[in-house]
């Protein structure tokens, strides 16, 4: 147990050209993903926070029930969708770092989203007579009040770099878990785990680990520095 | 959009009657002071002429038109303040407005000098005191040159030189030749403002008179009652 730990900080030590790409392709995928899903999330989540609509309460519930979508539901809907008799099948997408993304991204969405909107609405609440009066419409409300929210928003980013990092069950169906093309630390972890090449699987799960870890830190601070800005 | 008429209006929120009957007519000028009990419905009423709360019962209209415009500004109890600058928040209600930004954080940075405020332009907004919030709103609202200015309850809870400069500033807007419209508790306040005052009870206007004649010769036993229980010490009425 000892030695495979070691070994496993030997590879982190020497910057193991294998452990880096891997590395380097499970941030781009999961980063793009989360920055895709925020420009979709966040206005989506706005939005139902300040519209008025019959079905709106529906959609609520169906957005925040979308929030523990399985993993492989989304992986095979996306490689049907990817395929080549599917609809975007000559995208010719399947088995690549897009193909990954656009998984991911179904998966954070309906997360960023539904977290946008309990907090936005809270907002909402608060201000929607002044802004009202002052006669902002719907679209500049939604944007003064992400605007407003932005540093509690940063949760809502958190929890999607979280789950898309996490993700597993997806990206191995539409990546296909490719080496040097689709390979990215969860299929590596649970792969090398399987061949019991531990070491290799230590070292992705410490980086993983240290990657959520530092978000989060990040993100503390982030707040830390906007109570003492902003109260 | 003057002057503003309201007839017959009522609200009955869940069948029971908070506001009944109400009969105004509002002039382009001067300081309107709502006075009445907790309760009676002064808010409501103010959120009904600001467009806020739609009229069930009667006929509002403001002018020829049958919904307030963009000259209308109201400043809350507790007012919004974003997580922005002093600056930022002053120029917010020029944004739906067909302003540039620069001349919209010119004309923000005039106001908060009238309110004196202009050391605080940088600052976050959320560090002010209460009455420097009531200040930064009064700001907001004043900026975007409003015709009707609708306040509620501006200086509750704050202390005397707070509620000294807030008035100040509500003089110094009605100077600028805006119509005010205001809510409060305080009497001392009514008659330092008032040109007129609105005197609601029982879900109803009881009073409507200018205020030197309000004060001395109410004529409403209710709006007695009320002047006697707020200032026992400085009125005593002829029965």
């Amino acid at each position: 147990m000892i030695d495979t730990l070691f070994a496993a900080l030997r590879l982190l030590g020497s910057f193991d050209r294998t452990l880096v790409d891997i590395v380097w392709l499970s941030l781009r995928v999961s980063l793009t993903a989360v920055v895709l899903g925020a420009l979709i999330g966040l206005p989506l989540g706005a939005w139902l926070a300040v519209a008025e609509f019959r079905g709106r309460n529906l959609l609520v519930v169906l957005v925040n029930g979308l929030m523990g979508l399985p993993s492989v539901v989304v992986g095979v809907v996306v490689y049907l969708a990817l395929s080549r008799s599917g609809p975007f099948g000559s995208l010719g997408l399947l088995f690549s770092p897009g193909a990954m993304v656009i998984a991911q991204m179904m998966l954070v969405v309906p997360l960023i989203a539904a977290l946008t909107r309990q907090i936005v609405e809270d907002a909402w609440r608060e201000y929607a007579p002044e802004l009202r009066v002052m006669g902002f419409s719907r679209g500049q409300s939604m944007q003064t009040l992400i605007h407003d929210c932005r540093h509690s928003l940063l949760v809502a980013l958190l929890a999607g770099i979280g789950r898309a990092m996490s993700e597993v069950g997806a990206v191995m169906i539409v990546g296909g878990n490719i080496d040097h093309v689709t390979r990215v630390m969860t299929t590596a972890i649970a792969l090398e785990t399987s061949k019991g090449d531990l070491p290799l699987a230590i070292a992705l799960g410490i980086v993983l680990m240290a990657v959520v870890l530092a978000l989060n830190a990040a993100a503390f601070h982030i707040r830390r520095w906007a109570m003492r800005r902003y109260a | 959009m003057f002057p503003i008429e309201l007839a017959g209006v009522g609200f009955r929120p869940d069948g029971q009657c908070v506001l009944s009957g109400i009969d105004l007519q509002l002039d382009g000028d001067g300081i309107s002071i709502l006075l009445g009990p907790n309760g009676v419905g002064k808010t409501v009423l103010l959120r009904m002429i600001a467009g806020l709360q739609p009229v069930s019962e009667g006929r509002l209209t403001w002018g020829a038109a049958s919904r307030p415009d963009e000259a209308v500004a109201m400043v809350f109890q507790q007012p919004m303040i974003l997580r922005a600058s002093v600056l930022d928040n002053a120029a917010l209600g020029m944004k739906p407005l067909a302003f540039g930004r620069r001349e919209r954080r010119r004309r923000a940075h005039e106001m908060l000098e009238r309110v004196g405020l202009a050391d605080r332009a940088a600052d976050s907004a959320r560090l002010l005191s209460g009455g420097e919030r009531q200040r930064l709103a009064l700001a907001r609202a004043w900026a975007v040159q409003p015709r009707l200015l609708l306040l509620d309850e501006p200086t509750a809870s704050l202390d005397p030189s707070a509620v000294d400069a807030v008035e100040d500033i509500i003089r110094g807007i009605r100077t600028d030749g805006c119509k005010v419209l205001m809510t409060t508790h305080n009497l001392g306040q009514a008659t330092r403002l008032a040109d007129d005052v609105i005197f609601l009870a029982d879900g109803r206007v009881q009073e409507h008179a200018p205020a030197r004649q309000f004060f001395a010769r109410p004529r409403s036993n209710a709006a007695r009652r009320f002047i006697q229980a707020e200032l026992p010490w400085r009125i005593r009425f002829d029965e």
